[in-house]
């Protein structure tokens, strides 16, 4: 493996530049909440800027070596250093990483969930980000494991402060799931670490390194190791077993932190996978990767067939995750480049599409003040924009050819028909199989979705409610709130009596400004999905060396 | 008769007392004088003088630490080997010197609007720190005992400060009972060493108690007997009974010291008579240790998981940080002594800073709320954000979430107990693992109550900060981030080639 250390200062400050925004932040008084929000919205543009120099800093001919390369000493005493490094894998998730968290401070200008706070709420979002920055650029494993704890408390804070109902329940349980598995990890780590000294006294935590001198470990060394780190990427994930945290926590968050939570946070669990546990312990990769193949095509039955049975709308997204994610973890468990390949554009595009689903399930939430999918009809007829750009998200979510979904899930069914030299072809195919019948099962439930929420008339409860036009400040939408607030009570629905309807408008400008990036993405990168192969590819053989050319 | 006397004591030679190294000691031994005297002195509206006092005498003795510590690395021994300053020595006084002046700091308004006595107050806690700073030395087991006596008697006292509420009155006597019958267990297995070596320096315990053989049932009964003596003072799980009741008890800044500083005595003598005098003896202590730090990191986790009281809460907590303290013990007679010995030091550091930091919150916290319960908490975010956010960090620190001290003591417990590579170690590395997740519960349960309740009375009138806690406030939360982002600070401290005369595991 080689290094380039051109323009080394790079990654540090693009990860650590969030942290000026919350320094700044933390010295203004609440009050100014117009203020603080410019803040965070200006340093996720900076931090975003230098993403992007990045980008263009980025030697795409030789994308699968480590760029922009540092090490550091940090604390030697353990032999762990300050290392840092992107390579083809990695660059596309630290820049969505910074493409997601600026278009969720946009979302939140005038989407701050209760119980308000925009301070506090911005700076745990800006530390969010630090954290998933850093995984993503991290080439030490007590490095990685700093930053990957460090998202955990502002999501904490994030869904039991400004979460739904059952908040404190649900952010308790991500803590708790999240934490096991790390604890776990983490002396998984210990235990590589010193099996790895054994042999080679000068050993340091440095991912490269492990990856070179692992080679030594017994085979019942590795999988114990394995299993240890297994846990703790699997509840990340979330894989099958583990998944239970995931409903509660999407369903609960904020429609930010949902947003972040799928488009961000479950990749870091996918991506310790294929960045540290498989590439530093092959043999045991190869003895776990049928069983990782189960747990992920159980996954995307399992998830499909939660979908089918939720009656709110955001459990649905959230479940249709862990059907997802059951993919991109199938592409991983072949072993074969055009398996990761598929697993991280699988996460990107996951990323985006999920993503968007939240941010219109929010929205919908915001102007229905439910998510009950049979409270919730003719969205298409009272908000046209909304209810196709929700068409379309459910469209890309099922995989449709020429979006981005597409991408993800067709290669990681294909690289299952023949997967690495030593694994059991027939039951691949076995897996490959069962996928394709969870893709049958995703356009069902997406759109059955969609035809029950989107299609038809609107519910009597909101039918008074749709702006005609779009000036929601209208006398006609005023006298329409009244109007409905008397038919809910005249059909006695249970509603909430805390707020008076207001008039349901169609997509605001702060949406179309926070959603356009998603929408675009989702487009491009299904219509040229090159774009991201061409950077994954080089990074996925050299990820995989061990395997041989698959 | 009298000419037998008198030769004897021309046999006498006088010791050499190498001045500089006792400077800490006896500054604070001046000091306690000085407090004392002028106590005597002055008018009661000027009492807190005494308070000013102790705290400049408590910076004042860390001046010499420093010296000692830029001059250079050679170890000063005096009094044949029985009292040494090493760096260990160094960096743990330096330690329990400034846990004495955050703890004056912490102090300083309680103990004056209480108006309890102040002049005695400050006595009995310098008295207390001084014999802490001893302990760091003591080389033998006389002087071991006598520095455990030194700071365990006026702590007795301090328990019982607010002597009109019952509660502290059980506080300390509830301490004092089961500190001497713990000392009377202690010394008797001292006295059995003393009778089966014929010494009381620890190097010549270590090197006479060896695995040659001579290993007797008796030594391994006075080995047991000594450690369940500091089981007690640290109390670890079953010798823990009085920490709750005391800590409840008696005044939360005693509390705080309590918590921080006696316990970590009891840890820096431990440190000594394992390193020191039984190292060959690790097939006694060590499978002992395990079912000690197993039990007191599990029982003191579950049992602060039903607190509804912060006070005892942080006390349960405290207990089952001081499992993960003895975690390095299971291996420190393995090839992981040198990592076991480092990473104890470390712990005490990053738990000392952290938890004297807790504490400052609750008394900031209790001074409006007049409320010991964890639902007065609830809504602080509200009307205090500052306070709010350091104890999240202390919390976080506590619970060992990145990127906050805990952490890293952590990871180097885990680090430690995986060098060993026995089969101890690995469980107890699974046990501690479970238990780091156990004990967000309750630490998370705060947070909770800070970020996500309502305040309990709707009350939201700032709290007053006095400036002395907000001086301790800060130097324990800087201190909490600092250890957590740049460990490397404090590791260079706590090699065993530091603990003169250590035995390296074999």
């Amino acid at each position: 493996m080689d290094f380039i250390t051109n323009d080394n200062w790079l990654l540090t400050v693009g990860t650590f530049l969030p942290l000026a925004g919350v320094l700044v932040m933390m010295f203004i008084p609440r009050g100014n909440e117009l203020l603080h929000k410019q803040i965070a919205v200006l340093t996720a543009v900076a931090t975003l800027g230098v993403g992007i120099f990045t980008l263009f800093q980025f030697n795409f001919n030789k994308a699968g070596s480590l760029q922009f390369w540092v090490d550091a000493e940090w604390i030697p005493v353990i032999k762990s250093g300050y290392t840092i490094g992107l390579d083809g894998m990695s660059l596309p998730l630290y820049i969505l990483s910074m493409i997601v968290t600026l278009f969720v401070m946009i979302y939140s200008w005038d989407h701050i969930p209760n119980p308000g706070n925009p301070k506090a709420f911005l700076m745990l979002m800006l530390v969010l980000q630090v954290g998933m920055a850093g995984t993503f650029v991290a080439q030490d494993l007590i490095l990685f494991f700093v930053f990957f704890e460090l998202v955990l408390l502002p999501m904490y804070f994030m869904i039991g402060v400004w979460g739904g109902e059952q908040r404190q329940y649900a952010s308790l349980k991500f803590f708790l799931y999240t934490m096991f598995g790390s604890a776990l990890m983490l002396v998984a780590f210990l235990a590589l670490f010193w099996q790895v000294q054994k042999t080679n006294p000068d050993a340091v935590f440095s991912i490269p390194y492990l990856i070179g001198h692992s080679g030594d470990l017994s085979r019942p060394v590795q999988i114990w190791i394995f299993s240890g780190m297994f846990i703790g990427f699997a509840v990340k994930v979330p894989m099958f077993p583990f998944h239970t945290w995931l409903p509660d926590a999407h369903t609960q968050a904020p429609t930010q932190g949902s947003v972040i939570l799928a488009a961000i946070l479950l990749k870091l669990g996918t991506y310790g996978f294929i960045r540290i546990a498989i590439p530093i312990l092959p043999v045991a990769a190869k003895a776990w990767a049928p069983y990782i193949g189960g747990l992920a095509v159980i996954g995307i039955i399992y998830g499909a067939l939660g979908c089918l049975a939720q009656t709110d709308m955001k459990r649905l997204i959230a479940f249709s995750s862990v059907a997802h994610m059951g993919f991109v973890m199938l592409g991983i468990s072949t072993l074969t480049p055009l398996g990761f390949n598929a697993a991280i554009f699988g996460m990107v595009a996951h990323g985006l599409i999920t993503g968007m689903l939240f941010f219109v399930s929010g929205s919908v939430k915001d102007r229905y003040h439910t998510l009950e999918i049979k409270r919730l009809s003719g969205i298409l007829k009272q908000m046209p924009k909304m209810g196709w750009i929700m068409g379309f998200c459910a469209m890309a979510s099922l995989g449709l050819p020429g979006l981005a979904g597409f991408w993800g899930e067709f290669p990681a069914i294909v690289s299952a028909y023949s997967p690495a030299a030593g694994l059991s072809q027939p039951l691949f195919r076995v897996y490959m199989v069962i996928a394709s019948v969870g893709t049958v099962l995703a356009a069902g439930y997406l759109l059955w979705l969609f035809q029950r929420v989107a299609f038809g008339e609107p519910t009597a409860e909101f039918a008074g409610l749709g702006a005609d036009g779009d000036d929601p400040h209208g006398a006609s939408a005023h006298g329409a709130v009244h109007g409905g607030a008397h038919v809910t009570h005249a059909v006695g629905a249970a509603v909430n009596d805390d707020h008076e309807h207001e008039a349901i408008h169609d997509v605001k400008i702060s949406e179309w400004i926070a959603w356009a990036p998603f929408l675009v993405g989702i487009v491009v990168l299904g219509v040229y999905p090159q774009l991201l192969f061409r950077i994954l590819d080089p990074a996925t053989q050299v990820a995989l060396q061990a395997f041989g050319k698959g | 008769m009298l000419a037998m006397v008198l030769s004897a004591v021309g046999d006498f030679a006088r010791p050499k007392i190498d001045y500089h190294a006792l400077a800490p000691e006896i500054i604070l031994a001046a000091g306690i004088c000085l407090v004392l005297i002028v106590d005597l002195f002055i008018a009661e509206s000027k009492k807190w003088l005494t308070a000013t006092i102790a705290g400049v005498v408590l910076i004042a003795s860390v001046l010499p630490l420093v010296t000692l510590a830029v001059i250079g690395d050679d170890t000063r021994s005096m009094f044949g080997g029985r009292y040494v300053v090493d760096q260990f020595s160094l960096i743990m006084k330096a330690m329990f010197l400034i846990i004495g002046y955050v703890v004056v700091l912490l102090s300083t308004n309680e103990i004056e609007e209480g108006g309890y006595h102040q002049g005695e107050y400050y006595v009995l806690l310098l008295a207390s720190v001084l014999g802490m700073v001893m302990m760091t030395s003591a080389r033998d087991l006389v002087s071991i005992f006598v520095a455990l006596e030194f700071l365990s008697i006026p702590a007795y006292m301090l328990a019982a400060w607010r002597k009109r509420d019952s509660k502290s009155n059980e506080a300390g006597v509830k301490y004092y009972l089961l500190g001497v019958f713990a000392s009377g267990v202690m010394l008797y297995g001292m006295s059995l060493i003393y009778g089966i070596t014929g010494t009381t320096k620890l190097t010549e315990i270590g090197a006479f108690i060896t695995l040659d053989g001579k290993f007797s049932g008796l030594e391994a009964l006075a080995i047991v007997f000594i450690v369940v003596g500091f089981a007690f003072k640290v109390s670890a799980v079953p010798f823990h009974n009085w920490a709750p009741d005391t800590y409840e008890g008696a005044p939360t800044p005693v509390t705080a010291f309590l918590s921080v500083g006696s316990k970590a005595g009891g840890f820096v003598a431990l440190v000594s008579l394992v390193y020191l005098a039984f190292p060959q003896a690790r097939d006694v202590w060590q499978p002992f240790m395990f079912v000690l730090a197993a039990l007191t990191m599990t029982v003191g986790n579950v049992l602060a998981l039903k607190q509804t009281n912060i006070v005892r809460m942080l006390a349960y907590s405290s207990i089952s940080q001081g499992g993960f303290i003895l975690m390095p013990f299971v291996v420190a007679g393995t090839k992981a002594a040198e990592t076991s010995l480092k990473t104890i030091v470390v712990y005490l550091l990053v738990y000392a800073s952290t938890n004297l930091g807790v504490f400052a919150v609750v008394i900031a916290v209790s001074r409006k709320t007049r409320s010991g319960e964890i639902s007065s908490f609830g809504g602080l975010l509200s009307y205090a954000p500052g306070l709010t956010w350091v104890m999240t960090f202390f919390l976080a620190s506590l619970a060992g979430i990145p990127p906050f001290g805990g952490w890293f003591a952590k990871l180097n417990a885990f680090r430690a107990v995986l060098e060993g590579g026995t089969g101890f170690g690995y469980a107890i590395a699974i046990i501690g693992a479970v238990n780091t997740v156990i004990a967000f519960g309750y630490y998370g349960s705060v947070m909770r109550q800070m970020w996500m309740n309502p305040v309990p009375d709707g009350d939201t009138t700032p709290i007053k900060m006095p400036s002395s806690l907000t001086a301790a406030l800060g130097i324990t939360a800087i201190a909490t981030i600092v250890l957590g982002i740049l460990p490397q600070l404090v590791l260079r401290f706590g090699d065993l080639q530091d603990l003169t005369g250590a035995v390296a595991g074999k």
